[in-house]
């Protein structure tokens, strides 16, 4: 939003210093202040040196801006040693003249004050530093000192006020350091001078892990996010984790991947899960939810994929030898550079550290693929609320990445099961649940899908076994006797089996019954037909008889008429043309 | 202002006595105030037994370092050692005398 601002109205707009620290220039729109002093407060060790000479270094580094620190506390040898050690080099920059370090020393006991005085002589000397290299930053760390080495207050405020002026005239975009006081931000009240923005950095140590976190408290002329940011230092310098700078308009793909167990690709609309979503696999202890990890792992490093694996309860070489009992092996893998295991025990550091060290290890590695194991375990480290924030960045990241992220999760016993402890669930895509299935003197494993946005799945429990040769689902047998899994399930199936020879053996029977009697009757029916035929045959001969009986007779009366000359009988007319009639139809 | 410096008029301790430095910036009302209070005081009370030499910051600003220069106007005792600074326009010329160490607290 700044940065069109800054396009459109370039005149009216506050100008920004960008200050190159990941994130903070986020949260500030573009960074601090043009030309303004920016004050930075917090509690011994929160990092504000830190914060100020990182501004400067990446300042004459990456901007060309070159800075000068002015320091009241440690000596520069201190502070380039002390930088050394994360990484910056102060005696490289200072000798090519990006950076100026002076050192301030206030002695209360060489000082004796009578009469009026000013503090020209800091000015000029942070005049000349200025002058010396076009310096562009300046950080004073911390001007506070010089209250415990002038005694005259109203002199030193006066100063002050005229020190800001002086640093605004000079234009240079200041960045002073201040102790946090017990009810102010500061505890001389510097932010009663340093008007234009104010990061407040707190340092809180909860459940022996300490969080940083840094919040905006103002920025004249800005919008700012206005709430606690985590931040870290680690060898990389200083990094701030805006939480609603990660927003919900990452792409989502329509491409599948498969979990790497074929009859739960099934299950799951019959091509897997989708590419960059993100899956929760919940269970009981010992419901094989690591297996099911590892399944995915290994499909997708035969896809060639890359795979990243956080491992919050077991080290790299357990997780590879128990794999191996399941015929998986992963170590072909992590030596191809496919897959790396990344172990670390939760409570090694704050959630925080884990979030950024998460991301750089995604950013450094490239993955398509993230498993997180367990994420229950991260409460350890945590409270409930803070886990699911940090949950909700690490998926939202990885989803604007396009990584297919796979977590499990361990569920108490006691505690509903499709209630995760984390209250995670409205995050993940696709939720598998593994359950354990009592009875019969065992206990196996259920999976269930209890839910997977924007695809058919189904609703079945099914067996989950582990064998030899991986994992596998089984359908489970459900009928009159309930639900029945492992022995109790062979048994029902053998039972089943056993019925089923019977029913077809009684059908044979029945079949050969019909043909035997089918047998009979035909049998029966030749008899009758034989019989039938005989006297068939008797009765045509009677018939020929009677026939040729009365042919003689009729033969005989003829013979007997011609010898009485008897009448010539008359063919009937009107009878032989009826029949010829019919015969035509 | 380096040590060897210092080593040297170390041994001229005796015959020049004592060396101060007066820091200003330009022709402030308080430095001119300042510096016409030390002459009178040192004229008073270390007769012939005294240097004066007074830096204008406004002109070598780099010399502000060597003696930690932040407040204006600021005298500085070189010598004799240890280095005493008395900042301010020299005003209070008790306070003055005790910060020199010319004379002891009452």
């Amino acid at each position: 939003m700044a940065k069109t601002n800054k396009h459109v109205k370039q005149l009216e707009a506050l100008q920004k210093c960008p200050t190159g620290i990941k994130g903070l220039d986020e949260i500030t729109g573009g960074g601090l202040p043009q030309g303004r002093p920016t004050l930075v407060c917090g509690g011994t060790g929160c990092g504000k040196t830190l914060l100020t000479m990182e501004f400067l270094i990446r300042g004459a580094t990456e901007f060309g801006e070159p800075g000068v620190y002015i320091s009241f506390e440690e000596k520069t040898e201190e502070l380039t040693k002390n930088f050394a050690s994360l990484g910056f080099d102060l005696n490289a920059l200072a000798v090519d003249k990006k950076i100026v370090l002076n050192y301030i020393h206030i002695d209360r006991s060489e000082i004796e004050e009578t009469g009026e005085y000013d503090l020209e002589g800091l000015f000029i000397r942070i005049g000349h530093a200025i002058d010396s290299i076009g310096a562009k930053r300046v950080a004073l760390d911390t001007v506070e000192a010089l209250f415990s080495g002038f005694s005259n207050e109203v002199i030193l405020r006066a100063e002050l006020r005229r020190l800001f002026g002086f640093l605004k005239l000079k234009g240079v975009t200041a960045v002073i350091t201040g102790e946090q006081g017990e009810k102010s931000l500061t505890r001389f009240g510097l932010e009663e001078y340093v008007a234009d923005c104010v990061i407040f950095l707190n340092h809180k140590v909860d459940q022996q892990i300490a969080t940083r976190r840094m919040r905006i408290v103002k920025y004249r002329g800005s919008a700012h996010g206005t709430n606690e940011y985590p931040f870290l230092i680690d060898e990389q310098g200083f990094s701030v984790m805006p939480i609603s700078s990660i927003g919900l308009d990452h792409a989502a793909s329509s491409e599948r991947v498969s979990s790497g167990i074929p009859r739960l690709d099934t299950m799951l609309g019959e091509k897997g899960y989708f590419r960059g979503s993100s899956i929760l696999v919940t269970g009981t202890a010992g419901t094989g939810k690591s297996s099911m990890a590892a399944h995915f792992i290994d499909a997708a490093c035969r896809r060639g994929e890359r795979c990243l694996y956080f491992a919050f309860e077991e080290s790299r070489n357990q997780i590879i030898r128990n794999m191996r009992s399941i015929g998986i092996d992963l170590e072909q893998w992590v030596n191809k550079g496919l897959l790396e295991f990344r172990n670390s025990r939760p409570s090694l550091y704050g959630l925080e550290m884990h979030l950024v060290t998460m991301h750089k290890a995604i950013e450094a590695f490239k993955p398509t693929i993230v498993v997180v194991d367990p994420i229950s375990n991260l409460v350890a480290a945590a409270s409930e609320m803070e886990v699911k924030s940090m949950l909700s960045r690490l998926i939202d990241f990885l989803k604007m990445k396009g990584i297919t992220a796979f977590c499990t999760d361990l569920t108490s016993v006691v505690s509903s099961l499709e209630r995760t402890d984390i209250g995670i669930s409205s995050l993940m895509d696709t939720w598998l649940l593994l359950q354990v299935i009592e009875g019969s003197g065992e206990r196996n494993r259920g999976l269930y899908i209890l839910k997977s946005r924007g695809m058919e799945h189904s609703n079945q429990v099914r067996e989950y076994r582990l064998t030899d040769n991986g994992a596998i689902l089984q359908d489970v047998y459900v009928g009159s006797g309930g639900v029945l899994t492992g022995a109790g399930r062979v048994a029902q199936e053998a039972k089943e089996k056993g019925e089923t020879l019977e029913r077809n053996q009684e059908i044979e029977r029945k079949q050969r019954d019909i043909e035997r009697r089918k047998a009979v009757i035909e049998a029966q029916i030749e008899a009758l037909r034989t019989s039938f035929e005989a006297e068939k045959d008797d009765l045509e001969r009677a018939i020929a008889r009677e026939k040729l009986h009365q042919q003689v007779l009729s033969e005989e009366s003829q013979s007997m008429a011609r010898s009485r000359k008897a009448d010539k009988q008359q063919p009937q007319k009107g009878k032989a043309i009826k029949t010829g009639k019919k015969v035509g139809k | 202002m380096t040590a060897g410096a210092k080593k040297k008029t170390k041994s001229e301790n005796l015959e020049i006595g004592w060396q101060l430095r007066l820091y200003v910036a330009g022709q402030t009302p308080k430095s001119l105030t300042a510096f016409a209070n030390l002459k009178r005081i040192c004229e008073e009370h270390l007769e012939g037994k005294f240097s004066i030499e007074v830096v204008d910051l406004l002109v070598n600003p780099q010399l502000a370092d060597g003696d930690q220069i932040l407040a204006i106007p600021t005298l500085v005792r070189k010598l004799p050692e240890p280095i005493k600074k008395i900042i301010g326009d020299l005003s209070n010329t008790e306070r003055v005398l005790v910060g020199l160490d010319i004379k002891p607290l009452a």
